[in-house]
């Protein structure tokens, strides 16, 4: 078992340098860059189809950009596949939540865990002892996730017998076992409670003492009280960026919300910024 | 006192799915040599025939049950590994003992078991479906093209194995029985099953076994969460395929001829039909089917001529049967017989959990 590489270097955790990813002719990026800095949390704004998804399939693997670099720790990320950058250190949960439903939640858990693991095809065909070593050391790292958000009691349940707000806290132990360097959170309140929402608030703050996170978040309490540093896209392109201040308060992005679509969220968020 | 140590031994004896899948392995080694010193040379070519089906079962439940890939082409990897057999025991029946023909026949149909497995783990439900059927189709027909090497729609023929004077020894040892040619084929086709089963029981309690069940359920999620996913595709499909090889290679020493109409397509449907009464991914399950597709047919056209009926009649009274058990199991019991036990004791511990479907196809991924 190897523990999770952290480097040495002092920059970004990771960083974006003028992205561009078009769909046919449509630009869904144009020159996006922007950096996460370590035990930072960064939020990623911007009215429906501005491109946030595909700036986190992007950083994710999913989508491989036409132009523009990335870079971890400083060094350069050129054609991976998600499952290679998830084994460097970078997790995601996805907006669909996508938990194994037939497999119990600490097995889906173990999943997330699965980068620390070394015991190849052979040592499991045969049982050999490293082999159930080492899935013994995954149970107890799954279990201790498990523990970190209070849902240790649903381990040997199905996800589909679990309320939503649970599965979800699911879907974030898995991408938490695996002990990233950067967390990328796809809308992680949706559907929650507002209790349920400030809990997730202290939650993400208390996760930045282990490592960076990226967010894409509607609620914007939630993105003014957690992040430290917002990235606002508006048809491809970073419209804003700064401090939740700084972005409360930029003429652009409250143009940006109110000239496209005034939804509950841009309305709070235009009553805040006056 | 006793309670408490006798406890302890359990627990000691069941710790890892190693112990426990070899203590499963011991008392099934010891139920086979009973039930095989217990009946004549035709029931023990029946329970031969039911060790090479359940072998081949056992593969194609950890792929289509674990993993989520459907193959209808099973048959076709059954094929090359009764020819590889025939092909090295045709011409020098005695040069190699026959678990190494046997292991050799299982590396030849791991090496057509990957390309297939590589073109398969690019393909998506009904595609990988028409792939493998097609190979189903195509693996006779090359066998009967190419008939100098391989003996045409005739086949090759197989000598009948001689028994090693240390396993007759053995036997008789243990038995105070004497070991008859089709006796000895049954002992190696279920030793072949057992040491299959519990190889695959530890896979499928491994880090791999949960890689392709997470594969299975969310190709997109388990990506994600690190995992190759065409490599764990591939890998279950290689597995899957070495099965078969086995299987195919205990076939033609059961049946002493590989020949084209032995690998017929509905040999594959055969196969994936034990795999669905069973239960998807149930190793038991796999046990199960294997038995119901062996004494099925036989059982109930022997109840059919009991009852009056002419030859001819009862005869065809055995795929009715075998079609009306089919549609029943679908009907009532969709996990199969051994998932649909498991899924009320899962129920039973946890009362809400919901049942647990098991399809065939896994579930439209879930990338937003």
């Amino acid at each position: 078992m190897t523990p999770p590489a952290r480097s040495n270097h002092a920059g970004p955790v990771f960083e974006m340098s003028d992205v561009a990813v078009s769909f046919g002719g449509i630009h869904a990026l144009s020159d996006v860059s922007l950096a996460v800095a370590p035990n930072h949390v960064l939020g990623v704004i911007g009215p429906n189809g501005a491109g946030k998804t595909t700036l986190f399939n992007v950083a994710c693997g999913f989508v491989q950009p036409n132009t523009g670099t990335l870079h971890r720790s400083g060094a350069l990320l050129t054609r991976l596949q998600p499952h290679q950058l998830a084994g460097l250190g970078i997790s995601r949960t996805l907006q669909g939540l996508g938990l194994f439903d037939r497999m119990t939640v600490l097995e889906n858990v173990m999943v997330g865990a699965d980068r620390h693991a070394g015991a190849g095809f052979f040592s499991g065909l045969l049982g050999l002892p490293q082999s159930s070593k080492e899935e013994a050391a995954l149970r107890g790292r799954a279990t201790a996730v498990l523990n970190e958000l209070h849902i240790e009691q649903y381990a040997a349940r199905f996800p589909a017998s679990l309320p939503y707000p649970i599965r979800k806290r699911v879907a974030l132990a898995r991408a938490l076992a695996s002990e990233p360097e950067l967390l990328l959170l796809d809308e992680p309140a949706s559907g929650l409670s507002s209790d349920e929402m400030s809990e997730l608030g202290e939650l993400i703050r208390g996760l930045v003492d282990r490592m960076a996170v990226m967010l894409v978040e509607h609620h914007m309490d939630l993105v003014m009280s957690v992040c430290d540093h917002i990235v606002v896209l508006d048809f491809g392109r970073v419209i804003a960026s700064g401090g939740p201040n700084e972005i409360r308060e930029n003429p652009a992005v409250l143009a940006a919300y109110l000239g496209n679509e005034v939804d509950d969220e841009s309305a709070r968020l235009a009553r805040t910024g006056s | 006192m006793s309670r408490i140590s006798s406890d302890s031994l359990k627990a000691r004896l069941l710790r890892t799915p190693l112990r426990r899948n070899i203590l499963g392995a011991l008392i099934g080694l010891v139920i086979v040599i009973a039930v095989l010193e217990s009946v004549g040379p035709f029931r023990q070519g029946q329970f031969a025939t039911m060790a090479y089906l359940g072998i081949a079962v056992g593969g194609l439940t950890v792929l289509t049950g674990l993993n989520g890939q459907l193959s209808l082409g099973h048959g076709a990897f059954m094929a090359v590994g009764a020819y590889t057999t025939a092909l090295i025991v045709h011409d020098a029946p005695k040069l190699l003992p026959l678990p190494v023909v046997m292991l050799l026949s299982m590396l030849a149909t791991v090496v057509v078991g990957a390309v297939v497995g590589l073109a398969a783990a690019r393909l998506h439900g009904p595609y990988i479906a028409g792939a493998t059927l097609a190979l189903a189709v195509a693996v006779p027909g090359i066998a009967s093209f190419f008939g100098d090497t391989f003996g045409g729609e005739q086949g090759l023929s197989v000598a009948q194995p001689t028994v090693p004077a240390w396993f007759a020894d053995a036997v008789y040892f243990l038995t105070a029985h004497d070991v008859s040619s089709s006796k000895y084929l049954a002992y190696l086709g279920w030793f072949g099953l057992i040491v299959t089963f519990v190889l695959l029981g530890n896979l499928s309690a491994s880090r791999m076994g949960r890689t392709w069940r997470a594969v299975r359920d969310d190709a997109v999620a388990a990506e994600i969460a690190g995992i190759n996913v065409g490599r764990a595709r591939v890998t279950a499909f290689v597995v899957s395929a070495a099965c078969a090889g086995l299987a195919g290679s205990v076939m033609v020493m059961v049946v002493r001829l590989a020949a084209p109409s032995g690998f017929t397509l509905t040999l594959s449907l055969s196969l994936l039909t034990a795999v669905v009464l069973g239960g998807l991914g149930s190793l038991v399950g796999a046990l199960i089917g294997a038995a119901l597709l062996t004494f099925l047919p036989q059982t109930i056209t022997g109840l059919g001529l009991s009852v009056g009926l002419s030859d001819l009649q009862s005869a065809q009274l055995a795929p009715f049967a075998y079609g009306l058990t089919l549609v029943l199991v679908i009907l009532l019991a969709p996990a199969g017989l051994v998932g649909t036990i498991r899924d009320a004791w899962h129920r039973r511990r946890s009362p809400d959990a919901p049942a647990i479907h098991h399809e065939l196809h896994p579930k439209q991924e879930t990338m937003q």
